[in-house]
């Protein structure tokens, strides 16, 4: 068995392959050359794994794009895979997040996107309909965009329930579905958005990722535009778990697939101070659900770190024992066989790093 | 129609198409949306507008000067598509 690291970039897709157990990579691309790559995914839950890549070009705007031999050829159907009704007078500008459902679903996948929309495909992720409900929601003329445009970058569905959904914006914050997507309430009780005038809301926060528990699917882990936060109620409420950590802001929340409570995060210094804490190449793990924390940095470099990991830049894999990877704005990737204990480089020198995924193939 | 490189691999490998349509850039398009709808795609979006970076000269003048979709397009006029300068 082969682990495959695809690596989503600024100018293109970078495929990393293992044949040796994780311990050696062979790199290469880049596929979709000069297309900013911010989402990726490695759909196992077909016979032959399928890739997924959401690209936008600058110039001739955004597509998704499938491949079932690996990266070694890749296609589009004809229509957008992705595109917002005509009803809608909306443009789409960029696929966000591409999330293949649970195991009882092998042909859907779910598509966030910006502006702020869900979109669902029943065929694999070639085809794509505008999730309604979402998009009609009262709240949406009240979602902002942050800096990197106002978008639907997270999207988890509940393993062992169908019926239950949750995807995050920024800004808007969380918001579920109980009834597959049918309707939506915002989800952020406990989580404190310091950047407006009332620091509770009912929504508006910036949530920049969540994770879902590998094991209980129920505990969530969320990094938020300052604050880091878990819930165990399937994201009804949040409580702090930034305590342990030397900083509560960044981007990134990674979970292990198959260990309970064990979850991964890169921190950077605050909003202002957009470096990775200390200036040090530092990854944070919790093996308690977030109630210590523990740096990692074996292998990674020694000195002065000044590059930020994005929000889909960090992943883990699952194999076991588990990997985790991230990649830099700076455009390397490390990646870990052991849980995050012992790193090493994968690749160096690429284009701004967006995503990563990794999966046993 | 003259098409820059990076487009050619949606319309076969070909940097010239014959258009039958005319009238206006529109009906131009809109052919060849029919034929190549992956090429049109990369040139319009899904509310049929021209994509922001993409320029398209109609006989030598910009379109966005002279109509946008509804610049008349006579027989035998030269439509050529061009990546703007963007990007990093």
């Amino acid at each position: 068995m082969a682990t495959l690291l695809a690596i989503g970039t600024a100018k293109g897709l970078f495929l990393a392959s293992s044949a040796d157990g994780r311990r050696s990579w062979e790199v290469s691309g880049p596929h979709f050359p000069m297309t900013g790559v911010y989402a990726v995914a490695v759909d196992t839950r077909r016979p032959t794994p399928r890739l997924l890549a959401g690209v936008t070009s600058s110039h001739f705007g955004p597509s998704v794009a499938t491949s079932d031999d690996l990266g070694a050829s890749w296609d589009e159907p004809d229509h957008a895979p992705v595109a917002f009704p005509a009803d809608t007078d909306t443009t789409l500008e960029r696929v966000w997040q591409l999330m293949p459902a649970g195991h009882d679903e092998p042909d859907v996948v779910w598509a966030g996107t910006q502006p702020s929309a869900l979109f669902r495909s029943t065929d694999g992720g070639r085809s794509f309909e505008l999730v309604r409900s979402l998009w009609d929601h009262p709240h949406r003329p009240e979602w902002d965009a942050g800096f990197g445009g106002q978008a639907v970058h997270t999207v988890l569905p509940h393993p062992r329930d169908p019926a239950r959904l949750l995807v995050a914006m920024s800004t808007g914050g969380v918001y579920r579905s109980e009834d597959a997507g049918v309707s939506w309430a915002p989800a952020n009780t406990g989580i404190r958005a310091y950047f407006l005038p009332d620091e509770w809301p009912e929504f508006g926060q910036c949530v920049h990722k969540v994770a879902r528990d590998g094991v209980n699917p129920d505990r969530l882990y969320a990094q938020n535009h300052h604050g880091v936060y878990r819930s165990d109620d399937d994201g009804r409420t949040w409580s702090s778990i930034a305590d342990g950590l030397p900083s509560d802001f960044g981007f990134t929340m990674v979970s292990h697939p198959a260990r309970a409570g064990m979850v991964w995060t890169f921190p950077l210094e605050a909003d202002s101070q957009r470096f990775p804490t200390d200036h040090r190449c530092r990854v944070f793990r919790s093996a308690d659900a977030g109630g210590t924390w523990a740096p990692l940095s074996v292998g990674l470099p020694e000195g002065p770190f000044y590059p930020a990991v994005l929000r889909d830049a960090m992943c883990a894999d699952d194999a076991t024992p588990g990997g985790v990877y991230f990649g830099t704005r700076s455009g390397e990737v490390y990646a870990s066989r052991d849980e995050g204990d012992t790193w090493s480089l994968v690749a160096a020198h690429l284009p701004d790093v967006l995503c990563v995924r990794a999966a046993v193939v | 129609m003259l098409l820059p490189g990076p487009l050619r691999g949606e319309a076969g490998g070909a940097s010239r198409l014959s258009v039958a349509a005319a009238g206006t850039l529109g009906a131009v398009l809109d052919e060849v949306a029919a034929a190549h709808p992956r090429l049109a795609r990369r040139i319009r979006d899904e509310r049929g507008e021209l994509r922001r970076y993409v320029n398209v000269y109609v006989d030598g003048e910009d379109c966005r000067h002279s109509g946008g979709l509804s610049t008349p397009v006579g027989d035998g006029a030269e439509v050529r598509v061009l990546p703007s300068v963007a990007g990093g």
